[in-house]
């Protein structure tokens, strides 16, 4: 007879796995309702030093060459499907899901990523241009990361979602900080230790777990936030009027599915900037 | 102002031996102790109104710095544009104490800052390394002197005082202040640089501080900033405390300047608390503690504004320097 370790889960930012710095918790029933694990609950100061420690990452992140960010995603994946047995226990335990619907959650988050990954060195051939101007000038626009992107995955799934609002934030080069489901975050916490892993260069990805509506205001009204992706809060207006004082973009909620294999190029492109330069043609 | 006889706190007629003596009969610092209060004081909370007054405190107390290979007068000319208008969102924050730059950037810094009360403290004795003849050394300083400098950052001979030559590093500190005198009698405030990184010890660090003391420094001050280990808690700490027992002692009131590696408003605030705790309110004011800083400036901006508009600010709505 021995004593289950039980594990303590905890916030993934930049790069290291620190417990909420107000001590707080909370529990983590499973679907029956019976106790599973306490998890984090992170606060405003840590959505604040999850800010900081993602804008420290994202000059680096997005100066990484296209290829080598695709080369990091794809290795996520693979690091995913490493876990794989963890994270469908997680989902079945969390949904109820059986353990061949909990499998296709895992298979569809393995997937995105590798979609995701094949688009880092292609969004410039599909979304970028030469315009056509009436002077002697080329006239390139060109699509950047918009900085930082505080995000708030969906309430009702466990990893795809997750993965799904994560992904199309990161592949251009933004830094992202994400708020996992409240009720499903396990195999959020999870997730952060296939990233820490994976190659992915520390602060890129933010992982909080905890109550939307607490840290919303915040996250929304930052202003060294550069977009905020809406979809797992429930006063979606509100905060998009707080996201409006830096010009945010803004992610309203179900403008995308979050629970397919294949994300959406509009989706990536809605967290990157249109740069347009004038460069006078030579003689 | 009372005036030290460096003999009658010795004991003896000043010779490298008495020096030494005096100083190795400092009590030694207990190190576990002394990093333990050092923490322990930086774990208490400052708040609301008390966290206003402390981050206009530091702004107050901040040595705008900028001390690279790379300087301009243009450079130089926009940090004073700096510290004259810190935030120019808000008119009510208060102006930094001084601008400290290389001697031949004073005249620019001099000239930008025209009126204002900003100092301009210049770096001399051959910063960082201070590897110069004495000669060089005091024209270096009279040359920033005679640009305008209010107040001279020198830097001591490390390599002399780890090797026991107290007596030359005493003897530099007295000509550098003689070399700080101006022609209508006022002389420019005078700082020293221990360069505790490179000192070694704890007790090296008091040791250093007791000498600068005697030899006349009106500040003493951690680092240079141009090596691994800059200003720390526990060093700032102590240096306090020998200025606060100095202040016992002779009546003569010496500030502290930490450099190097105070990024954060969150470490500025306590280093105040250490302040407080250590020498006590007399040393909370711009005239007997300073920060050397460059980078802290704009986070504790961005925290006046999280306090003023209720929500977090970011590098866009500060200045790049």
């Amino acid at each position: 007879m021995r004593l289950e370790v039980k594990k303590t889960y905890k916030l993934f930012i930049g790069g290291k796995f620190p417990r909420s710095e107000s001590g707080r918790v909370y529990k983590v029933n499973d679907h029956k309702g019976e106790f599973l694990a306490n998890v984090a609950k992170a606060s405003r100061k840590d959505s604040r030093d999850a800010v900081v420690a993602a804008r420290a990452a994202q000059s680096g992140w997005a100066g990484a060459t296209a290829y080598n960010r695709g080369q990091i995603l794809y290795r996520i994946a693979e690091m995913l499907e490493g876990r794989r047995e963890q994270f469908v226990e997680e989902i079945r335990a969390l949904t109820g899901k059986t353990d061949k619907q909990a499998n296709l959650e895992v298979d569809q988050a393995i997937d995105s990523f590798v979609w995701h990954a094949g688009w880092t060195d292609k969004i410039e051939s599909v979304a970028g241009n030469m315009n056509p101007v009436a002077g002697p000038f080329f006239n390139i626009s060109t699509n950047q990361p918009t900085g930082v992107v505080a995000a708030f995955a969906p309430q009702d799934t466990a990893l795809v979602g997750l993965v799904n609002t994560i992904a199309p934030a990161i592949v251009s080069g933004n830094t992202i900080v994400v708020v996992s489901s409240e009720q499903l975050p396990l195999p959020a916490s999870t997730f952060a230790e296939v990233l820490e892993t994976s190659d992915l260069p520390g602060g890129v990805v933010n992982i909080l777990t905890g109550n939307a509506a607490e840290l919303g205001s915040w996250l929304a009204s930052h202003l060294d936030v550069n977009a905020i992706d809406l979809e797992g809060t429930s006063n979606a207006a509100e905060l998009e009027m707080l996201a409006a004082e830096n010009l945010k973009r803004v992610i309203r909620p179900g403008s995308y599915s979050r629970k397919s294999a294949t994300g959406s190029l509009q989706h990536i492109l809605d967290l990157m900037e249109l740069k347009t330069v004038w460069h006078p043609k030579g003689h | 102002m009372p005036i030290i006889d460096p003999e009658a706190i010795v004991g003896s007629r000043i010779t490298n031996q008495s020096l030494s003596r005096w100083l190795h009969s400092l009590p030694g610092v207990d190190k576990v102790g002394l990093e333990a209060r050092a923490a322990a004081l930086s774990t208490r909370s400052i708040k609301t109104t008390s966290k206003a007054w402390a981050l206009d405190m530091a702004i107050s107390m901040m040595d705008l710095t900028t001390l690279e290979g790379g300087d301009t007068k243009e450079r130089v000319r926009s940090l004073c544009l700096k510290a004259l208008t810190p935030d120019p969102h808000d008119l009510t924050t208060p102006q930094p104490a001084a601008i400290c730059v290389y001697g031949d950037m004073v005249k620019h810094a001099k000239e930008a800052l025209g009126k204002s009360k900003i100092q301009v403290a210049a770096v001399a004795t051959a910063f960082p390394s201070g590897r110069a003849s004495l000669a060089v050394k005091l024209l270096d300083t009279k040359d920033a002197v005679n640009a305008g400098a209010d107040e001279i950052d020198m830097v001591i001979d490390r390599g002399a005082f780890l090797s026991g030559q107290y007596l030359e590093v005493y003897k530099l500190i007295q000509a550098v202040k003689k070399a700080c005198e101006r022609k209508d009698g006022s002389h420019a405030h005078l700082k020293v640089i221990l360069e505790t990184g490179e000192l070694e010890t704890y007790d090296n660090i008091r040791r250093a501080s007791y000498l600068a003391m005697l030899a006349g420094a009106d500040f003493i001050k951690t680092s240079t900033g141009k090596v691994s280990v800059n200003a720390t808690l526990p060093t700032t700490l102590l240096m306090l405390e020998a200025v606060r027992d100095w202040y016992d002692e002779t009546k003569i009131q010496i500030g502290v300047k930490p450099a190097g590696g105070i990024r954060t408003s969150k470490d500025a605030i306590k280093y105040l608390v250490v302040v407080k705790e250590i020498a006590g309110e007399k040393w909370l004011t711009p005239k007997y503690f300073r920060f050397g800083a460059s980078s802290l400036l704009n986070d504790v901006l961005m925290q006046r504004q999280k306090l003023s508009t209720g929500h977090y600010s970011g590098r866009d709505y500060v200045s790049v320097d």
